[in-house]
């Protein structure tokens, strides 16, 4: 007996055969490819989320500017904002801070954990991470979100792209927003089928964002990418979990992006050459950087 | 040791210091590998950096992640932040040049040269190729193409007829398997500096270095282990 899929369909018929998560799948898929335990994987897992947490953190304890100067202290504001000014709910208000956290703590050489890729590590820890603040949701289920997480990240690696420079930002915040997206829905109880559902419309609802990075550095536009990687995860997770779901079944939808990502101009992938990259006012200085932020 | 299947770990992580996987881990990687080939205590580092390395090393840590990964930390070590204070109280001098009209064949390259107390240097080049994978592809003057992805055994000798046979019959008698192995060598003709880079499944123990280094065309004996 095998745990190893290559789709999303191959996936969730391991679901239906076994009566099992889409994480406890990927588990055990983990434990037959690598031979190690399920102990030791765990293990690995907290590792991660010790380090997703303080990442998530760091940009509201120690606010740094960043190595290219362009970002620092966002997280940090959005902390500050006045409550009666805060519109997103305070767990997605908590996620946005905790995004624009991780990207600030990527941007200065702290330590952050690729989730798929370094500019869109802040989706899914902060996703993850304010959810289980503010649920009764145990640790047992964020760990297993987490798996969760990096079975849809390894079916859109496997099948798609990660990389911003192949298939646009699409493929980076995109992709880290559906990983977020199925597993905010496992860990709220829903089916492995929700989960791919979230994570269809997760895709779908990103799909052709471009990678232009100001300068060619993680900074512009791609911290504040990250909030909407996470605001997309909720959504898309909401709408699941009430059932709702694209006709597009995410291999069909990984495909798609992908697609779409081969299509998109060369100066709209990671090439620092179009979008928010070739700004006028960004061209003319500095000072118009800051003016954005 | 190396799986040929995208894992649970290949997704949720590397856990690396930011900002970029292909500028910063993977500057680090190169040089944390050139530094494992290189024998003795290390006094200077040059790095020259081509294509996008060159045009964007500041903004990414490029430079601070090739320092650290000389000073041996590897690509999750948060001192690599503070890499060039840490170099200095080692004693170890560094410099960069920006060469941006060089040609290379993979934008991200990097030539690091290095030089120990007694005089020795080395030449090494790697490639980031994104992801934070690398790639060494030259040692001095010599072409060679490893990953540090696998064990690896990198034996530099006089290309002369019988040392792969006394190499791979040590790994043999250590029960190794052997993923790849490739020769090199400096010109076209024998009896020149040549290396046998060797990637090898299991793990490479200490006392091979010595077995080898007693065969009388092996110069030196280096080994890469994750």
């Amino acid at each position: 007996m095998s745990y190893d899929f290559k789709s999303a369909k191959e996936m969730l018929a391991l679901c239906g055969e076994h009566g099992i998560s889409i994480s406890e799948v990927m588990l055990r898929r983990e434990m037959e490819l690598g031979g190690e335990s399920r102990e030791t994987l765990l293990e690995q897992v907290d590792e991660r989320l010790r380090v997703m947490d303080a990442s998530t953190n760091r940009g509201l304890d120690e606010p740094v500017k960043s190595m290219g100067g362009l970002i620092g202290g966002e997280a940090k504001k959005v902390r500050e904002l006045d409550k009666s000014k805060v519109i997103c709910g305070s767990t997605l208000h908590k996620a946005i801070e905790g995004a624009l956290s991780v990207a600030e703590t990527n941007a200065s050489m702290g330590v952050i954990v690729a989730a798929p890729t370094a500019g869109s590590a802040g989706v899914v820890p902060a996703a993850l991470l304010s959810v289980y603040g503010d649920t009764d949701i145990t640790l047992d289920a964020l760990r297993m979100g987490l798996v969760n997480a990096g079975a849809i990240g390894y079916l859109v690696t496997r099948n798609g792209s990660v990389a911003g420079a192949e298939a646009g930002c699409q493929a980076e915040v995109g992709a880290a927003s559906a990983m977020a997206a199925s597993a905010l829905t496992e860990m709220l109880g829903g089916t492995p089928e929700e989960c791919c559902a979230a994570a269809s419309i997760a895709i779908s609802n990103l799909l052709g964002l471009v990678c232009d990075p100001v300068r060619g550095l993680v900074e512009v536009p791609c911290q504040t990418r990250n909030t909407i990687g996470v605001s997309s995860a909720f959504t898309a997770a909401e709408l699941a979990l009430a059932g709702i779901s694209l006709p597009v079944p995410l291999d069909e939808m990984i495909d798609i992006m992908t697609d779409v990502g081969h299509t998109l101009p060369d100066a709209l992938r990671e090439t620092g050459k179009g979008g928010c990259a070739c700004a006028p006012s960004l061209c003319a200085g500095l000072s118009g950087i800051r003016h954005l932020l | 040791m190396r799986k040929n299947y995208i894992g649970l770990f290949d997704v949720i992580g590397p856990v690396m210091v930011g900002p970029s996987s292909s500028h910063t881990s993977g500057a680090a990687s190169i040089a944390w590998m050139a530094r494992q080939i290189f024998t003795g205590t290390l006094v200077k580092a040059d790095f020259t950096l081509y294509g996008s390395f060159a045009d964007t090393y500041k903004g990414h840590g490029t430079d601070r992640a090739l320092v650290g990964g000389i000073l041996g930390y590897r690509s999750d070590d948060v001192r690599i932040r503070r890499s060039f204070e840490l170099a200095r109280e080692a004693g170890v001098m560094f410099s960069f040049t920006a060469d941006r009209s060089t040609e290379v064949s993979h934008p991200n390259t990097v030539d690091i040269l290095m030089e120990n107390t007694e005089g020795h240097t080395l030449l090494v080049r790697g490639e980031s190729l994104g992801g934070g994978r690398v790639r060494i592809t030259r040692m001095n003057d010599i072409r060679v193409e490893f990953t540090g992805e696998y064990s690896t055994l990198i034996v530099g000798h006089r290309d002369e007829a019988g040392t792969l046979a006394y190499i791979t019959s040590r790994l043999a008698n250590h029960e190794i398997n052997i993923a790849h192995m490739k020769l090199f060598r400096k010109g076209k003709k024998r009896g020149g500096h040549a290396f046998a880079v060797i990637e090898a499944d299991d793990f490479l123990p200490e006392e091979l270095a010595d077995e080898l280094m007693s065969y009388p065309t092996i110069e030196s004996v280096d080994v890469i282990e994750l």
